[in-house]
């Protein structure tokens, strides 16, 4: 019955201890063992990004993939383990023909294709050479090889001839290019030159692979012309190149969406794509909410972290938003024409992510409010911690409901403490969740549950609030809170969850964080600069990706 | 009465998919079929097919179970919606899940093992192929499609069809998108009058025959995992040059076979159980049709997840919830509004199976030549219990089950109903599933 406040409390212990490496590690990047080679299946966006980059807007991309299953708190660590299957791959041979037939269209081809063949009706050697050399490098991620090169010209050549239509044979080379392994497999491999002079069990990213896993972390997208020009010349090898890449990409209009990708999943917003509540409890709250609720979160947070390079601690009690039409009125206040900047007055109850309706709508049930599930995203996703799942076998008697003894969730969830199965794990979860409950299940504002006043009062890790402004602030000076942003960042970056053994890693790149006032932009140039992000284990022949153990469930019972 | 007479076979189908449940009798196109009925006129015979269903969150045991065994069960009021089906049915109770020294993990182990007959050790790796593929891999190579896996829940998560450990097979969830991928642009109907192979497919077969003959110097440089993927993405790649192939050649006239007016828009995407419903429907019909003209021979259809989160309308907990958290009322000793979700889940079973007895096939139904398993993950959902899981099975593989029966399994494991349903597809195999839910016995009181 104990077992599973045992296991929360056994984080504790885990927490000193990274407590004290952390104190012990010095100012000096810590040594790694780096990341195993590995294929990331591109995703949907990644796909769309570079298509759109690469031939203009115009070319629409409609197409959704199917999403990776989360790893380690993202989905993005999905990526290192997926396979395409016979149908995903029917999948990526639509989204190549659709795109395939938009280049070539009259409409696009004068300006996507770099050069116009002599006849229209038949094959141009000079001219596909052209257009399958250059869009196969920005495609793959690295110059073609000759025989490629010689491969694709020509298919290209004979559909020409065959079809007579020179466009005919660019569209079909461009599909296959579109669907070769190294399109929907982002590669990274070692540089097969380079040795560790000290440690020959390490090795690092081929200029290729280092080239796209930074663009892939800071835009989502593949490298364009100039970061793969330096990774061609050996720029990206050396300190001072590698700065000015990674200093160019963090001042390109790209890192907006780069940065939206990582929250979004960081977040766990694809729930929103399947999100609903139901009407006739919450008759404001559509599909269009859901989306600007996502929206809205994502706004504030590229405006707080790259258009105004503020803390990232500060998101937890910003009243700086953005509104939409339709989330106006669930927020009460005038109904603005478009997305507009809003500021909450200082007394607002709404300071902070937690308070805006992505948190409080996607981390509850259909017609209700949940403080467990609150409370549980909150140290899931913001703290990186794990919450175990409930006893399998436990009588929910005690919290039966609808039950007239139990007027609001507090009473509810309070019935969890008389269990002691229960009450390990939601005293982790719901002194937080339960300050939450000044909203409602779709993310409105209440003050009372069925006539009871709500009592908003709760502790985070021993920092008492009374409501859900305290909330906010207490999250805001939480150490774990840029702690685990740390993890997740550098996680997403280089494809793979953090192993324990990294820890000083994390603590040297969470110091610095701090120095550099916890803004996002810093500390995406310095994990993008470190050795780490480039440091490669060998290859080892038979071993499967290793899986990484859940994170540490730091939670302090004992407060 | 004039126009009745007018009403082509086509008319009538198409009918019958759009408005659903008219049972019509067809005239039989006599040309079609070799003349015992068990061929179709090329001589081919008719293939076998094999489907799986899914429902989350098991059963009430006290309405769902009935007190008959055997042929003529009785339909306790949980099961009530599966009257004009159940002679089409088989249902299995008393099984267990064995969870051996793992955990239980909460909705996922019950419906992991009846699905790959072992036992999950970890939440986040799947212990490997699920039934559906081990049985397109003997079955379904030579269609369009190697299956087909669709959900009724809208979310793309959904799913319960494994290609191996780490990847799923992820489902349609838009029956607009499922029209599409199967009767869209790229569907060939075998009954069309003239058939032009379009050139530009055979240039596209040839570029990829082209794209996979190149050697790559890429698979030097992974690991063993990494060349595994890599090589299912070849494996991938062969069977779009296959379709591609498949297209140039003026496929064989299926009597059954008759493509559904076109799909235009998607229905409502919520979580509500009529909106379920209603796709379900639109998917059940679609997926029928398509296994009619053989575009696939494995299907996998998902009435609603594991944790269900379907939403019955004003009542404030989504199925799961409801399961752990609705009292049971002292009078009627369950919880109601679980119940009236397991009731409607019936429904949709009832349903799908009916779907498949509207196309005639043969000298019978579309149904006499399917096999379909369907799953749940627990027993008493409130409970998480791994014991009297309900299983069913619908239709007569080509003749080879008897239907109508209720069995009581005895505590048997759940993988025994996947390995009589693997038996009966042709994989031939010793035995199935590991430790304690490693079987080589079958269900004899079904077998022809």
């Amino acid at each position: 019955m104990a077992r599973h406040s045992r296991t929360c409390r056994a984080g504790v212990t885990a927490l000193l201890a990274t407590f004290v490496l952390g104190a012990c590690s010095g100012a000096k990047e810590p040594e790694t063992t780096g990341s195993a080679p590995h294929l990331r299946l591109i995703t949907t966006e990644q796909y769309a990004n570079t298509l759109s980059y690469l031939f203009g807007p115009s070319i629409s991309v409609d197409v959704k993939f199917p999403p990776m299953q989360r790893t380690a708190g993202l989905l993005s660590n999905g990526a290192g383990i997926a396979g395409v299957t016979a149908s995903q791959l029917e999948q990526f041979q639509r989204a190549a023909a659709g795109v395939a037939l938009q280049v070539v269209d009259p409409a696009h081809r004068d300006y996507v294709i770099p050069c116009d063949p002599v006849d229209a009706s038949k094959s141009d050697n000079a001219c596909a050479t052209k257009f399958v050399t250059e869009t196969g490098r920005l495609l793959q991620r690295r110059a073609l090889t000759d025989e490629e090169i010689k491969f694709y010209v020509e298919q290209a050549d004979a559909v020409a001839d065959r079809l007579k239509d020179f466009y005919a044979g660019i569209g079909m080379v461009l599909e296959a290019m579109l669907i070769s392994p190294e399109m929907l497999f982002i590669v990274e491999a070692p540089d097969p030159e380079w040795k560790d002079p000290e440690n020959p069990k390490r090795q690092r990213l081929d200029a290729y692979s280092l080239a796209s896993r930074l663009s892939f972390f800071l835009w989502n997208a593949a490298p364009d012309d100039e970061i793969l020009q330096a990774a061609e010349s050996g720029e990206l090898y050396t300190k001072k190149g590698r700065a000015r890449v990674v200093d160019m990409m963090l001042e390109s209009p790209r890192l907006e969406k780069g940065v939206r990708a990582f929250f979004d999943d960081m977040f766990g917003f694809d729930e929103f794509d399947s999100l609903s509540k139901d009407s006739t409890v919450y008759p404001f709250f559509s599909g269009q909410t859901a989306a600007d609720a996502r929206e809205q979160t994502l706004r504030t947070v590229v405006d707080h972290l790259i258009t105004k390079n503020l803390d990232y601690r500060d998101l937890f009690t910003t009243r700086s938003t953005f509104m939409s039409p339709t989330l106006a009125p669930l927020y009460q206040i005038a109904t603005t024409p478009g997305w507009e900047p809003y500021e909450f007055p200082a007394d607002s109850p709404r300071q902070g992510l937690l308070t805006q309706v992505s948190f409080l709508a996607a981390h509850a049930h259909p017609g209700r409010s949940s403080p467990t599930l609150r409370g549980k995203a909150l140290r899931e996703l913001m703290l990186c911690q794990v919450v175990p799942p409930p006893p399998t076998n436990v009588s929910f008697d005690l919290i039966d409901n609808p039950n007239e003894n139990y007027p609001t969730q507090r009473d509810r969830v309070n019935a969890h403490l008389e269990n002691p199965a229960c009450a390990g794990c939601h005293k982790i979860t719901d002194p937080t969740g339960l300050a939450l409950e000044s909203f409602d299940g779709g993310g409105r504002y209440r003050v009372a549950e069925n006539g009871h006043p709500i009592d908003t009062s709760g502790d985070l890790d021993g920092t008492a609030f009374s409501d859900v402004v305290g909330l906010g602030k207490a999250m805001r000076d939480n150490p774990g809170v840029p702690r685990c942003l740390v993890n997740r960042l550098y996680s997403y970056g280089t494809g793979s969850a953090l192993p324990p053994a990294e820890r000083p890693l994390l603590e040297y790149f969470t110091e610095r964080f701090e120095k550099e006032d916890y803004k996002l932009k810093d500390l995406l140039r310095t994990i993008a600069l470190s050795d780490a992000f480039t440091a490669m284990a060998a290859v080892e022949d038979a071993a499967p990706q290793e899986t990484t153990p859940a994170d540490q469930v730091t939670a302090n019972l004992d407060h | 009465m004039g126009m009745l007479k007018d009403l082509s076979r086509r008319r009538v189908l198409r009918g019958m998919l759009n408005g659903g449940a008219v049972t019509v009798a067809l005239p039989l196109l006599n040309c079609f079929l070799n003349d015992n009925g068990t061929a179709l006129a090329s001589g081919a015979p008719i293939p076998q097919r094999f489907g799986t269903w899914a429902w989350g969150l098991g059963c009430t045991r006290s309405i769902f179970v009935p007190k008959k065994t055997g042929p003529d069960f009785d339909l306790p009021e949980e099961l009530v919606a599966l009257a004009p089906v159940k002679k089409y049915v088989n249902l299995i109770t008393n099984t267990n899940a064995y969870r051996d020294n793992y955990q239980n993990f909460c909705h996922y182990t019950g419906w992991v093992i009846a699905r790959t007959g072992m036992a999950p050790k970890d939440r986040n790796v799947f212990p490997g192929e699920t039934i559906d593929v081990t049985v397109a891999n003997q079955i379904g190579r030579s269609t369009r499609f190697k299956s087909l896996t669709v959900t009724a829940t809208s979310d793309v998560r959904d799913t319960y069809s494994y290609e191996n450990s780490t990847t799923r097979n992820a489902p349609e969830w838009s029956p607009l998108q499922l029209y599409t991928r199967i009767f869209g642009p790229d569907f060939t109907d075998p009954n069309a009058d003239t058939f032009t192979p379009d050139p530009r497919i055979m240039s596209r077969k040839s570029v990829l025959s082209g794209v996979m003959d190149q050697t790559t110097s890429l698979q030097r440089r992974l690991g063993a995992e990494d060349r595994r993927r890599l090589d299912q993405y070849f494996t991938g790649l062969r069977h779009l040059e296959k379709q591609f192939q498949q297209r140039l050649e003026k496929p064989e006239p299926i009597e059954a076979c008759v493509r559904p007016n076109e799909l235009k828009v998607d229905p409502a995407m919520g979580k509500e159980e009529a909106a379920t419903a209603f796709r379900h429907r639109m998917m059940t019909d679609l997926m029928v049709m398509a296994i009619a003209c053989d575009q696939t021979r494995v299907f996998n259809m998902a009435y609603s997840q594991a944790a269900a989160s379907t939403i019955k309308p004003g009542y404030e907990k989504p199925h799961h919830t409801t399961t752990h958290e609705e009292p049971i009322d002292p009078k009627l000793g369950y919880q109601p509004t679980a119940s009236w979700f397991i009731r409607r889940s019936m429904e949709s079973w009832a349903y799908f199976v009916e779907a498949f007895t509207k196309v005639k096939e043969g000298d019978g139904t579309l149904l006499d030549n399917v096999l379909i398993y369907a799953t749940t993950d627990h027993g008493f959902a409130r409970l998480h219990t791994l014991d009297h899981v309900p299983l069913f099975t619908a239709g007569r593989a080509g003749g080879r089950v008897k239907t109508g029966y209720h069995i009581d399994a005895k505590g048997a494991s759940v993988s025994r109903v996947g390995y009589t349903a693997l038996r009966l597809m042709g994989v031939d195999v010793p035995s199935w599933g590991t430790n304690s839910n490693m079987t080589d016995s079958v269900f004899g009181e079904i077998l022809v």
